[in-house]
């Protein structure tokens, strides 16, 4: 069925048709509408769940925990400061091997108070052992929400899953939207069967216990094996939705790669206006391509090594800056290349930070740089589309 | 039991009964029976609880307590295997029958 909806709804419809039992959730702008939308499918009978009403999104994650250790699939979002308070228990919820997805509408953090998208909430996220996608429209926030569940659940893995949808650009955009039969996303995903030991009167186990150091290694060692086991896991779920619904997705996606002496590296909604800014430079007989990266956690070393070996320059746009580094892709990019022996010159841009508009002049800008990289060298890390000179007089040096 | 399952997850219970935990005790309560008054306010607060009580005849066999002190019922006796060395109990015997010291290993 085609409709015109949000990307938040297209979370909600996500867990609408994955049949999700228990939503806690707490309000955060940009994502409200997803417990909005899920309220309405529970006040008209849609929807056969508990919405948990909580007092703060680290309540929200830690009821999340509570429901899915009682073996039931669960699903909540949040965005921004809503996922900075759930830090520590991102990390229980991982090391419990707890399979709960979350859709996150990625939104900047404070300071300055900033309510629009860029990617740094899931990137400071990196560390907490869930697994990360980043859609680039409504479609595959719908699709890769109810993926991440099949992936989350399957019994090699036992992860939790982030989906992340772009702030305002996503969350509040109305798109047309393929969704799905209901009959199909049952066969797909099957009977939710927990594969995992779940809190039952009648069969007593201990979960969240208490780790000694003799033991603390191998359950983190026991997370890294899941994580990269995921990667195999996720071809295979995303091949299985292709075959079943005729959408494709992949971990990476390549276009326009052949030949191409720039090759830009994307995430999320940027995505869409460079594909459209690649496809005019190739017009203009300007050897650029384009990289889309979906999956940011299992980090897609081994595609993203077979695919940019050969490129001579890889421009990493990315809406995220880790202070004193750089970006978070141009980082792990770099250190994806670092024992190989042929490798691109990786170059960072950092534009679009809270919600700064990614426009054909931001990306002449990135394509401007990574042309003269071509031939001298130029600074590692360049913020594109700033006031520098106001930036540089408040901070004394102009 | 494997000591190592996904999530950490204990999936079989009552392995306390193997599991010691008096070990990282600094101070141990000792009772003294002479001051004993058989209260059970010790009994009462011990929060792992570490004390127990012996109320019959047949139980009473097991503790380690003099054979003078186990003419009088109820009769207590500190576990160390389990007793953390909080000092809760010493702190409330209204009679001052525990002593608590530190632990020699």
């Amino acid at each position: 069925m085609k409709a015109m909806i949000r990307g938040n709804e297209s979370i909600a419809y996500a867990f609408k048709l994955a049949r999700v039992k228990v939503i806690p959730a707490y309000p955060i702008t940009p994502s409200t509408l997803v417990p909005e939308k899920i309220s309405e499918f529970l006040a008209n009978g849609e929807m056969d769940a508990e919405f948990v009403p909580v007092e703060s999104e680290h309540s929200a994650i830690s009821a999340a925990i509570g429901a899915s250790a009682h073996g039931v699939r669960v699903g909540t979002a949040t965005a921004s400061q809503g996922l900075a308070l759930m830090h520590e228990v991102l990390f229980i919820a991982s090391g419990m091997r707890l399979p709960i997805v979350m859709g996150i509408g990625n939104r900047a953090l404070s300071a300055p108070i900033n309510i629009w998208c860029d990617h740094q909430d899931m990137m400071s996220q990196r560390d907490t052992g869930w697994m990360q996608f980043y859609a680039e429209s409504n479609q595959e926030g719908l699709d890769l929400g109810i993926m991440a569940f099949k992936i989350a659940e399957d019994e090699r893995i036992l992860l939790p899953a982030m989906v992340g949808i772009d702030a305002f650009v996503l969350t509040h955009t109305v798109e047309p939207v393929d969704i799905p039969e209901q009959k199909d996303v049952d066969d797909f995903l099957g009977e939710f069967v927990p594969h995992y030991v779940t809190l039952d009167p009648e069969k007593p186990a201990t979960l969240g216990s208490f780790g000694f150091p003799e033991y603390f290694m191998e359950f983190k060692y026991g997370q890294w094996i899941a994580m990269e086991r995921a990667k195999k896991v996720i071809d295979e779920v995303f091949e299985e939705f292709h075959n079943k619904f005729g959408r494709k997705y992949s971990k990476v996606t390549p276009e326009f790669l052949e030949d191409a002496d720039i090759v830009l590296v994307t995430m999320g909604s940027m995505t869409s206006t460079t594909r459209e800014f690649v496809k005019k430079l190739r017009k203009e007989g300007k050897k650029v391509g384009l990289l889309k990266l979906t999956t940011f956690r299992p980090f897609p070393k081994e595609e993203l090594r077979a695919l940019l070996k050969d490129v001579p320059v890889v421009a990493v746009v990315e809406r995220n800056i880790s202070f004193g580094f750089g970006g978070a892709v141009y980082a792990e990019l770099a250190a994806t290349f670092a024992n190989e022996s042929k490798k691109p010159k990786i170059i960072d841009f950092i534009v679009g930070l809270g919600g700064r508009d990614i426009t054909f002049k931001t990306l002449n800008e990135v394509v401007g740089i990574a042309e003269k990289a071509l031939k001298e060298d130029v600074d590692e890390v360049n913020w594109i589309d700033v006031n520098k000179e106001a930036v540089l007089k408040a901070e004394g040096l102009l | 039991m494997d000591v190592i399952t996904r999530g950490a997850v204990i999936t079989e219970p009552g392995n306390s009964v193997e599991n010691k935990t008096g070990t990282w005790r600094v101070f141990k309560p000792v009772i003294n029976y002479d001051k004993c008054i058989r209260c059970l306010i010790c009994w009462q607060f011990c929060p792992e609880p570490a004390i127990l009580r012996h109320d019959d005849e047949e139980t009473k066999q097991k503790t380690p307590a003099p054979k003078e002190a186990l003419k009088k019922l109820p009769v207590v006796e500190i576990d160390y295997d389990y007793c953390k060395g909080c000092g809760i109990c010493y702190n409330e015997c209204p009679v001052h029958a525990i002593d608590f010291v530190k632990e020699e290993k």
